[in-house]
Formats: C-alpha cells, sequence, structure tokens
C-alpha cells in the first residue's frame, strides 16, 4: 500500500503545476466578481487559457477536441487546479455531462458546431432535466415537444437548473410520447437560451443566494437536427448526463468546514465548564466529524487506487454524498450552537462563522441536490447490496394513464 | 497510489475465508456456546494452524512466515467474519505485543510455539472494573514479583502464556506472564460472549518479565486496534449480509420487507457506516505495515469507526428480523454478543473517540 503518484503520474503532476502556477497569478488576490459579468468573464478566460495549453476536456476522444488521456490526469489537474486561485466551476455542467452526452449520442453537424466551442469555454450549457412534478422522479417530466415538420415545439417548465440565467445553450430531456410507457416517451433536444419563448427567472434560494434557475418553455422550436439521440431514447440519454453528475456531485464544496475548524472554532470558545473543546459531548462530535470528512476522503482515495491501477472502482464510492451533504449540516448546526449568540448574529462575510452559517443553509440544499439522501440510500440498498425496488405501477402503463398508487 | 491490499494479501485471506467458510460461522459458534466443557473448537484451530494464520508475522528466524500487517489485518477480518470459536485473535494480538514490547529472548523463547500452534497467548489489561487500557493498573511490581488480577481476560482458561498490564514508573507497561506458574492461577469467568472463553489471571507475587517500555504499550495499543477493527469489519458484514438475504426473503403485506424504505435505508446505513470503517482500517493497515507517524489516530478512527459499524448493524440485524431475531435459535445472537465482545476487548468507543481527538490535537499543534 502506499498513496504516492506512479512516476509517470507525479511528472504530469509536475508539469500541471508549474503550468497551473505561471497561469493563475493574475487571479491571485482578486476580490470575488461583484457583477455576473465578471464573474463569467473570469471563469471564461481560465477555460480559454487551459484550452489553448491543452488542459481542457483531459479525459475526451482526441477526435472532440479533447486529449485522449485517462481518468488519472484529469483527476491530477484538477486536485492541483483546486489548490490554486484558478477561478472554476461555471463549466461543471456543461463540460462535465451536457458536452459529454451530445458527443455520446448528438449527430455529427451537432457535434461539430458545439464540441468545441463549449470546450474553449465560448458558449455555456446547462441542464434542463428537474421539473416541479418530477425531481427525484425525474422520468416523471411534463414539458412536451411535438413535432411540427422539421421542428419540435417545446412547452412546459423546468427547474433547479444551476446558472440558466448564464448559459447560452441547454440539453432538454422533453415528454413526446405521452402514450408510451413513462421511460420510452422522452426525448432529449439541445435547446438555445437565447431564444424567444425561453425565460430563465432566478430562484431565491432559503440561504439568500440564487444559483438556480426555474425556465419556462413557451412555443420554442427546435430543428429536429439538434435532437441527442433517437425519439423515445431521452432516457437512456438522460443517463449518460446522470452517470456522469453523481461523479460530479461527490464531494463538499471547497472550503467547507471540516473537522478541524469545528476543533478550532471549539478551542476558543469558552463556557462555564471550560473550552468546549475540553467537553466530552464536543469532542466526540470532532472525533464524528473526522471519521466523516477524512473517511470519505479515503474512500475516494480507494477508487483513485483503482482508476490508477486501471481497474474499474468499487461501489464504496456510493456513500460518499449521503455522508458528507449530513455531515455538514451537522457540524455547521453544532459549531453554531457552541457559539451560541454569536453564531446567530449574521457573521462578517469571509469570517469562520459566516462559513458556518451559510455551509449550515447550504448543507439542506446539498442533501437534495444530485439524488436526495433517501434516493442514494435506495440506490445503495438496491444496486449495491440486490434488495429489490419499490413497487411500482406496471411498467408498460402509458404515461398518461398513470394515476397514483 | 495503491491504497488497496496487495495480491499476496488477498490470497492468504482467500485462503483463510474458505476455511472458515466450511468448519466456522454460527454453527460452529453455536455448538461451542452449547457444550460447557468445550472452550473452543480444536479442529478449526488446527487447521488454522496448518494454513499458517497464527504465524503471519511472526519471523522466518523464529518459525514463522515474516509477513507484514497487510496480511495479519485480512486475516483478523476473515476471524471476524467467521465469529472463529478459536483463540486465534488472541494469539495474534500476543504476538504483537512481542514483537513491538519483547526482547529478543523473549520473542525466541514464545514466538516459535505460536508459530506451530503448541502455544496459545492472550493479553490482559482490563481488572474487572471501570479500567481504560490507558488508565494505570492497580497491577504492581515490587521486588517479590507482580500482583494484582486481570479480568477479563479473552481466551486465558487455554492459554500458555499473557502479555499484562502493570503500573510501570511512567504509566502502564507490558509484562510476560507464563501461565503455568502456580503463581499466576487462571480461572474462568462468565461473560456475555458465550462463544469464546474468559478467564481472571490472579497474580501473587508472580515471577514475571517486563516486556518494553510504556511507549512500546501504547505502540501496541495502536497496532491492536487495527487489527481488532478488521476483526469487526469482518462481523459487521457477515450481520450485514444476513439482515440483507432475510430482508430480499421475508414476505409481509404481500412484498418483500426489503422493498419498505424503511428496511432498505437501515440496510443502506449498514453499508454506509461499514464502508467508512473499511476506508479508516484501511488507512490504519497502511499506516501499520509503514509505522507511519500517522499510526495513532489512524488507529483510533478505525477502532472508533470499526465499532459504530458493528453496534449498529448487530442491532439492527436483530431489529430487522422482528421477533425470530430475538430467539434463542437465531443467530442474531452470536452478532450482537461478539458486538458487546469487542467494544470490550481494548476499551470501548469512548475512550478511542477521545484517544483520536487526542491525536489529532497532538498533530495540529505540532504543525502549527
Amino acid at each position: 500500500m502506499d498513496f504516492n503518484d506512479t512516476p509517470e503520474e507525479a511528472a504530469y503532476r509536475e508539469k500541471v503545476r508549474a503550468w497551473i502556477a505561471e497561469n493563475t497569478r493574475e487571479y491571485e488576490g482578486l476580490a470575488p466578481p461583484r457583477t455576473n459579468e465578471d464573474f463569467v468573464a473570469r471563469q471564461k478566460s481560465w477555460q480559454k487559457k487551459k484550452y489553448d495549453a491543452g488542459y481542457a476536456g483531459i479525459t475526451w476522444p482526441k477526435k472532440f477536441g479533447g486529449q485522449g488521456r485517462g481518468p488519472m490526469e484529469s483527476i491530477i489537474f484538477s486536485q492541483e487546479e483546486g489548490k490554486s486561485a484558478a477561478p472554476t466551476g461555471l463549466y461543471a455542467i456543461g463540460l462535465g455531462m451536457c458536452i459529454p452526452t451530445v458527443f455520446t449520442h448528438g449527430n455529427q453537424d451537432v457535434i461539430d458546431r458545439f464540441v468545441p466551442v463549449a470546450l474553449e469555454g465560448e458558449e455555456i450549457w446547462c441542464q434542463l432535466f428537474s421539473e416541479p412534478a418530477a425531481g427525484s422522479d425525474l422520468a416523471g417530466i411534463r414539458t412536451k415537444a411535438e413535432k411540427d415538420g422539421d421542428e419540435w415545439v417545446i412547452n412546459g417548465q423546468k427547474v433547479w437548473t444551476t446558472n440558466a440565467h448564464l448559459c447560452d445553450y441547454g440539453i432538454i430531456v422533453t415528454r413526446t410520447d405521452p402514450s408510451a410507457p413513462k421511460h420510452k416517451g422522452l426525448t432529449m433536444f439541445i435547446v438555445d437560451m437565447h431564444q424567444k419563448g425561453v425565460e430563465a427567472r432566478p430562484l431565491k434560494q432559503m440561504s439568500g443566494g440564487a444559483s438556480f434557475n426555474e425556465v419556462f418553455f413557451d412555443d420554442v422550436r427546435v430543428p429536429d437536427s439538434w435532437r441527442v439521440g433517437d425519439e423515445g431514447d431521452g432516457w437512456k440519454v438522460a443517463l449518460t448526463t446522470l452517470m456522469n453528475e453523481r461523479l460530479a456531485v461527490g464531494g463538499k464544496p471547497g472550503g467547507s468546514p471540516d473537522w478541524k475548524m469545528l476543533m478550532d472554532v471549539a478551542k476558543e470558545i469558552e463556557t462555564a465548564l471550560g473550552p468546549a473543546s475540553e467537553q466530552a459531548d464536543v469532542r466526540e462530535e470532532i472525533a464524528k466529524a473526522y471519521i466523516n470528512d477524512r473517511g470519505v476522503k479515503l474512500t475516494q482515495q480507494r477508487a483513485l487506487s483503482a482508476l490508477s491501477q486501471g481497474k474499474t472502482p468499487g461501489p464504496e464510492q456510493s456513500i460518499s454524498k449521503v455522508v458528507v451533504a449530513k455531515q455538514m449540516q451537522e457540524l455547521s448546526r453544532l459549531a453554531l450552537d457552541l457559539s451560541e449568540s454569536q453564531g446567530f448574529v449574521r457573521a462578517p462575510e469571509g469570517s469562520e462563522l459566516d462559513k458556518l452559517q451559510s455551509s449550515y443553509f447550504g448543507a439542506a440544499g446539498l442533501r437534495i441536490a444530485g439524488g436526495t439522501d433517501e434516493i442514494l440510500r435506495n440506490i445503495i440498498a438496491e444496486r449495491v447490496l440486490g434488495l429489490p425496488g419499490d413497487l411500482r405501477p406496471p411498467k408498460d402503463t402509458p404515461f398518461k394513464d398513470i394515476k397514483p398508487l | 497510489m495503491n491504497f488497496d491490499f496487495s495480491e499476496d494479501a488477498r490470497t492468504l485471506q482467500d485462503a483463510a475465508r474458505r476455511v472458515f467458510d466450511e468448519t466456522a460461522g454460527p454453527d460452529a459458534a453455536r455448538k461451542v456456546m452449547n457444550d460447557d466443557s468445550l472452550h473452543y473448537d480444536e479442529a478449526i484451530w488446527k487447521q488454522a494452524v496448518e494454513l499458517g494464520l497464527t504465524a503471519v508475522r511472526i519471523p522466518e528466524a523464529h518459525g514463522g512466515m515474516g509477513l507484514g500487517a497487510e496480511e495479519v489485518c485480512l486475516i483478523a477480518e476473515e476471524i471476524g467474519r467467521g465469529l472463529v470459536p478459536a483463540p486465534l485473535m488472541s494469539s495474534l494480538l500476543f504476538t504483537e505485543a512481542l514483537l513491538i514490547a519483547g526482547s529478543e529472548k523473549q520473542q525466541a523463547k514464545w514466538l516459535p510455539g505460536i508459530a506451530d500452534g503448541s502455544v496459545i497467548g492472550c493479553v490482559g489489561w482490563g481488572e474487572g472494573g471501570t479500567q481504560l487500557p490507558g488508565s494505570t493498573p492497580d497491577t504492581r511490581m515490587t521486588k517479590d514479583g507482580l500482583s494484582g488480577t486481570k479480568s477479563p481476560v479473552a481466551d486465558a482458561p487455554i492459554a500458555n502464556v499473557a502479555a499484562v498490564t502493570y503500573a510501570g514508573s511512567d504509566g502502564p507497561s507490558l509484562a510476560l506472564v507464563d501461565l503455568s506458574q502456580d503463581d499466576a492461577a487462571v480461572s474462568v469467568v462468565e461473560t456475555l460472549d458465550l462463544v469464546r472463553p474468559y478467564g481472571s489471571i490472579e497474580l501473587k507475587n508472580a515471577k514475571v518479565e517486563p516486556m518494553g517500555t510504556s511507549g512500546a504499550y501504547q505502540d501496541f495499543l495502536d497496532r491492536a486496534a487495527v487489527l481488532l477493527s478488521f476483526e469487526a469489519l469482518g462481523t459487521q458484514e457477515a450481520a450485514m449480509r444476513m439482515a440483507v438475504d432475510y430482508a430480499r426473503d421475508r414476505v409481509a403485506f404481500g412484498q418483500r420487507i426489503g422493498r419498505y424504505q424503511g428496511v432498505k435505508h437501515k440496510a443502506a446505513d449498514m453499508y454506509i457506516k461499514g464502508e467508512l470503517a473499511r476506508a479508516h482500517a484501511m488507512h490504519g493497515a497502511w499506516a501499520f505495515s509503514a509505522n507511519s507517524p500517522e499510526l495513532r489516530q489512524a488507529a483510533a478512527a478505525a477502532r472508533t469507526a470499526s465499532l459504530d459499524a458493528l453496534t449498529f448493524t448487530a442491532e439492527e440485524n436483530v431489529q430487522l428480523h422482528g421477533g425470530i431475531g430475538f430467539t434463542w435459535e437465531s443467530n442474531c445472537q452470536f452478532y450482537y454478543r461478539r458486538a458487546r465482545a469487542l467494544s470490550a476487548a481494548l476499551g470501548s468507543r469512548g475512550f478511542w473517540s477521545d484517544r483520536l481527538v487526542r491525536s489529532l490535537e497532538q498533530r495540529n499543534a505540532a504543525a502549527a
């Protein structure tokens, strides 16, 4: 056992580290962007640099403009990028989920038109899947697409669409045949987010932030050539995207409170019984936090080891998000409790308490995003442990005839 | 990066698993439980010894296989999975005590017997009260010898030699006791574990040899914690398997109970806790084999997480089985009892979670 890079990995890491250091100087010490335009401009400039230097689409096949390298190189790059001042995040969904779906299932014209521009960072993408009545039960979506000559006409509403207000294009899953069974009547399209009839309204979250949107489609016309995959194959296509999502929504947001922050906070807090960090119940929570935080990291290292050896990671990776999200909520809550009224008063921006306050609210969202705690437990129980699935309406029932059991 | 066990270690694990699949498990445990005259299953012990399971960590010069921590950790996991009714864990823990704290002479005297199975070793740290593995024992060394009572000591009634703790000049330390001596009297102690035998070792001015420093004893605790974590993991996985198999089979209200989320989410939680514990136990195995400064925190985290996983799984396994799980005839009790035995084996969860936080504090202070 060891935690070391192979010689090849070490050489690659050395190379990208030097390149990243050289190319992220201009972002060091910058204040957070004040406007959406600033935010997008900064993200675009970094994506362009990566593209020009051959660090974009590291695992993508060369014919799609990628580098055709293995997952370890991509992970190494992300690790080093994460340690730097590089402005990242805006492209995670587009390049991590949407475009791989496009180049896996789209026609050649669509690939030529969209893939290189997206990789260069010129066009930003979002994923239009969830709906007000279809969250965990994603295949229950109702947004309609009806054929009209060489075009499709889309009507309906999507929701929880991250960054829709900043995006140029999206992939949208629609119901094209309500008389087909639930999973069979779906079709995926590319949609222009600036087009007439598309309206993205930011949704204000309980945390106060607004990174999600509800998106309305009112007679939005899409050419048949922008269909991704066959008519009726939308579920299969969506699974490609979701497989990529589960990998992406794995860890905690960078800079989130961890066991060490809890320990530091507890040390500073004087209670009637002495420093909070000396109290048995608090120490117990610090131990729990370490076990969860470090346990998830070690579990990820097991997966990385498998990748590094050219093997397929085991199912243990499936525990990460469900552990991380709840842990983030519990840890922040405990630290705020320990801070008593100081933890309740709005803390100065950027302070430790501010991080704890926002992570307490962020955690409530993270427990839902990308598969709720409950859905993830279903998946572990059914796919890993082999327990039977929930009873559902017969699989061949036409979607329009499904009634609640 | 290669955060996984070596092929060689896996091969040895598979061999141990095959033997225990055939010979050990709940039925073998029940046989020993039901027969008061039986302290362990001699046939299983013989097979395990033949396979070299007591010899893995013993240097070749002392008749062993000279293998590393990875191998012995995976063997501990299989002992746990099989609820093995034989004094294997005790001999493995005794071996670690001797390797880390024993002199060359002490090793030469005892290790060959452990390797060939003619000697059974055990480790005694408790004194029948609320002692913790880190607190100073009442057992004292005077010029006349060692006096005190160690209890409950796993496998003491069948062991030939023990490593016991006493109040050393600067904290708890280990001493080596030949149990054939008249000044070391062993009597059977009944515990909640009805499968493995426990004893009390009464020492009256016993002629013993000190074994290493108090520091060596602390190092032993880390290594023992890692081994016990793997044993707990093996037991936990077996209990989880039992629960899942039942949930796939049992029908209530016209469907398999595994369909109900109230049931399947419990099963998922068993898996989640088990995999978290496994990650820490593997970290412990790595730190043990690399002799890393991270061993103290890794071992404490592994022990804490593995007890969490095992306790949860053992309790919910009974719950998932419903009334039948509460009967004497059900095998649920073996996992439920083993969870108690493993918790009591070397200071329960609270001791280790506190040791974890203490070592994290020390590392943070050193890094600052």
